[in-house]
């Protein structure tokens, strides 16, 4: 067992750890987290099974834009901060003009 | 009080004067009262009887709900670990697949002109895949502006949506002053990149679709730096529309020409190059642009979409 054969086998129990995680988390924030790292970890597999066409496109598409996107969404339904329970000013006064 | 004592001794006042018509008053509102109550009682009822009725379905429901939730689960966990357990070992030779692979390892740079043999398959034998997933992307974004683009005649003007505008403001980090300067360093780099990506395809990893992811995350930073204002002097609605359809359609026309003259032996009259040259690989390098403009912007697309609800003058 070499050096890369153990690198690929703590990458791969990575991998599932980070998939358990995505699950288990109740905050949305961390989640999306745990989910590009999955994806930067993903990429690192790809370069060792020596296909780095998919590796660029894991790095630049799962790592980064889905990730953007995953937390614009958070923004739109304001999700952000919904563990810690804090309000964001503003949030109060737009309920009492709600009849 | 003592305005009416005053009123009474000076015979302004009757003292029994409103007293018997309000004791008739009294006595038919308590017989409404209890009939109002009685009924006011018997609704509660009523509803505490629902209300229990409901919540003994509804955890029935959600009993049924996760026993079959668990069901499905630990059942697409074995089918996906019987198919994983009866893949072919990592590096077997597969008997089924070896003639197609041979082919490709073989005579893939004299066929396409492609270095990069992943290049030469996913853009010169497979290239009805790429097209397809091409239009994939297309329709999500058009999909993704059905779904989210404001403009005037669905401008939502209630109290929520003013604090979602505001809050966008209020997160708005474009002008930060750090936020600019290391855009200003990084992001030639990274559009440079991009299009050493794009332009290399046919010789080395990337092609089309990572390279033009990399432009479209160029443009996101650009857009985050220096406000939407800037990209949207090169980058509207209409210029966007128009690159995705030529780009798209330059595609089906090529590839159709190419199917419908080079299929099965015949001539195409497209110069394959000296393979290793940037200028090689035939069709491969402008297809590789095509799918990485459309990836570009769809991927700024979608970002501006999301974050705004348009892509820019419209």
């Amino acid at each position: 067992m070499n050096m890369t054969e153990i690198f690929r086998v703590l990458l791969l129990g990575l991998l599932i750890i980070c998939a358990i995680a995505v699950n288990l988390t109740r905050n949305l924030l961390q989640a999306v987290v745990i989910f590009m790292s999955y994806s930067s970890i993903m990429c690192m597999i790809w370069i060792l099974m020596e296909s780095p066409d998919l590796a660029i496109t894991e790095a630049a598409v799962g790592a980064g834009i889905s990730g953007i996107l995953f937390l614009m969404t958070l923004k739109k339904i304001k999700a952000e901060d919904a563990s810690s329970g804090e309000k964001k000013p503003g949030e109060d006064e737009g309920k009492e003009q709600d009849p | 009080m003592k305005e009416w004592l005053k009123r009474f001794f000076a015979g302004d006042l009757d003292p029994l004067e409103g007293l018997a018509d309000g004791a008739e008053e009294r006595d038919s509102t308590r017989e409404e009262l209890k009939i109002q109550r009685k009924e006011f009682r018997e609704e509660v009822y009523r509803r505490a009887y629902m209300r229990s009725l409901d919540e003994t379905r509804q955890k029935g429901f959600y009993a049924f709900y996760s026993a079959i939730a668990v069901i499905s689960c630990v059942l697409l966990i074995g089918v996906l670990l019987f198919t994983v357990a009866n893949l072919p070992e990592y590096g077997e030779e597969n008997p089924r697949t070896v003639e197609v692979v041979e082919r490709y390892v073989e005579k893939g740079v004299e066929e396409t002109g492609a270095v990069n043999i992943v290049a030469g398959m996913i853009l010169d034998y497979r290239a009805f895949d790429t097209l397809g997933e091409s239009h994939v992307l297309f329709t999500a974004l058009v999909c993704v502006m059905i779904l989210l683009r404001i403009d005037k005649k669905n401008m939502r003007t209630d109290m929520e949506d003013y604090y979602t505008i505001r809050d966008d403001v209020y997160f708005d980090i474009s002008g930060d002053s750090i936020m600019r300067r290391v855009g200003s360093v990084i992001l030639p780099c990274i559009i440079l990149f991009g299009v050493y990506i794009l332009l290399n395809g046919q010789n080395g990893p990337g092609g089309g679709f990572s390279g033009g992811a990399i432009m479209g995350a160029a443009l996101i930073i650009f857009s985050t730096a220096f406000g939407f204002k800037a990209v949207d002097r090169i980058l509207t609605t209409k210029v966007l529309m128009i690159i995705t359809f030529v780009s798209l359609s330059f595609y089906s026309f090529a590839k159709g020409y190419v199917f419908f003259t080079g299929a099965n032996g015949l001539e195409n009259h497209i110069p394959k190059g000296t393979p290793g040259a940037i200028l090689s690989g035939g069709l491969i390098l402008p297809l590789d642009i095509a799918v990485g403009l459309v990836v570009a912007c769809t991927m700024y697309g979608f970002y501006s979409l999301f974050k705004r609800g348009s892509i820019g003058h419209d």
